[in-house]
């Protein structure tokens, strides 16, 4: 049975037509064309499909789209800031924390929820905050680097 | 797949009875991973929105934890701090922010490691089912037979612990701190005149699913919290459990630390979680 799905995405209000059943990552990659949230396990445990359900890390394959009616997600497409990238995404690049790409946006969007409740993270912080998403190629320290100096350059530290 | 949503909790509590093919839905962190696999036994899903199930309330004799609460909000509770290196064990912080209290007590082991604290707890629960709202004992939750009618668990409730150190928790995890567990441990207990009283014991991941160590409890009681005693104790633990053997660890495995960790948690020889 279908249902109209009301709720703020990326600042914008937005309503669509959802199956009940839905989860939040097929709403947003299927019916709303945001590939961002990535179908990696399915199952809760590698953290590629993370996005954020009023500024706290979710995992959208996890999660019935109808929990998030009238509250805020952000995905990784809203990230940036107007037309330039955000200061975690320039990190990102300058520390060579992306390989593949698949992890990157679920680490940028549990990055970017740390860095909200936390703006001067330590090292310690940084690894909890990613320690739901899996990357099989960087090895995490380019990750962790690039959250610390995105902190740095946002004059928190 | 359906979902039907209630406003309250007792409906939903009706509707598990009325459709042996519901469940209730609460994080969806484990729910959710057999419907995306295809491997759902059921075809319908019970929400419910009831408020009641959202609190969170403490004061200086008694916790009481709603159903929906979530591990995320036990950990931004300052007053539910003996609970911290419990909740920060339950998967990533993104899990944290959707498995809830109620969700925990049913995992399947080597899940569960929440119960595991609140056995240690003495906890009780509040259930509604077709006869009204009522409160048992956690451990009988647990021993309730499958056969029995679906209840939906509305609140967890205990004693808060004499002090912040009364409660002493390990989980054993190959992916630290959120992996599934190898087994996880709890204790609860006070030391009067250099004598043990009270004590609680409980495990998860060695057994179908969290119990008390009932054997070990009564071995330590009234005994002194010295090596001796605990080592005394010990073979009453391997009567209590039956581990499993599973894709985390073999029984024989299982069987092999589980003395070993409860040695260490009961002597104070393990570096807490943070």
């Amino acid at each position: 049975m279908g249902l109209t799905l009301e709720f703020q995405l990326n600042g914008d209000h937005t309503a669509v037509l959802a199956d009940e059943a839905a989860t939040l990552q097929t709403v947003l990659r299927v019916e709303l064309g945001l590939t961002s949230p990535k179908r990696g396990c399915l199952q809760g445990t590698c953290g590629a499909c993370t996005v954020l359900v009023d500024d706290a890390p979710c995992l959208s394959c996890l999660m019935l789209a109808q929990n998030v009616a009238g509250r805020s997600v952000q995905t990784l497409e809203g990230l940036k800031e107007g037309a330039q990238l955000n200061p975690l995404q320039h990190a990102f690049m300058a520390h060579f924390a992306a390989q593949c790409g698949f992890c990157t946006p679920g680490m940028l969007m549990a990055a970017s929820a740390l860095l909200r409740q936390t703006p001067n993270p330590t090292r310690q912080q940084v690894v909890d905050a990613i320690a739901g998403n899996i990357c099989r190629c960087t090895g995490y320290e380019p990750i962790i680097k690039a959250v610390l100096a995105a902190a740095s350059a946002s004059g928190n530290t | 797949m359906r979902v039907h949503t209630f406003d309250n909790a007792r409906d939903a509590a009706n509707a598990l009875l009325d459709d042996s093919s519901a469940r209730i839905l609460g994080g969806g962190t484990l729910m959710m991973r057999a419907v995306n696999e295809g491997t759902a036994t059921f075809n319908t899903l019970v929400r419910t929105k009831d408020p009641a199930l959202q609190r969170l309330r403490t004061d200086t004799s008694r916790v009481e934890l709603g159903a929906a609460v979530t591990m995320a909000q036990i950990l931004a509770t300052p007053d539910l701090n003996y609970l911290h290196p419990v909740a920060a064990t339950v998967g990533g912080p993104a899990i944290r922010q959707m498995a809830t209290i109620g969700g925990n007590l049913f995992a399947p082991s080597p899940y569960g490691d929440f119960a595991v604290a609140l056995l240690a707890l003495d906890a009780r629960v509040q259930v509604y089912s077709s006869f009204g709202t009522r409160e048992l004992a956690l451990t009988a939750l647990f021993g309730t037979p499958p056969s029995a009618p679906p209840r939906l668990v509305g609140a967890v409730t205990f004693s808060r612990p004499r002090s912040e150190q009364a409660l002493h928790y390990h989980k054993v995890t190959r992916v630290t701190p959120k992996g599934a567990s190898v087994l996880s441990l709890a204790a609860c207990f006070t030391v009067r005149g250099e004598r043990l009283s009270g004590v609680r014991l409980a495990a998860g991941a060695l057994a179908a699913g969290p119990i008390r160590l009932a054997r070990m409890e009564r071995a330590l009681e009234g005994q002194r919290l010295e090596a001796a005693a605990v080592a005394s104790a010990l073979p009453q633990m391997l009567d209590d459990i039956a581990p499993p053997t599973d894709a985390i660890a073999s029984t024989r495995y299982r069987r092999a630390i589980a003395p070993v960790y409860l040695r260490r948690l009961l002597l104070g020889e393990l570096t807490p979680w943070a």
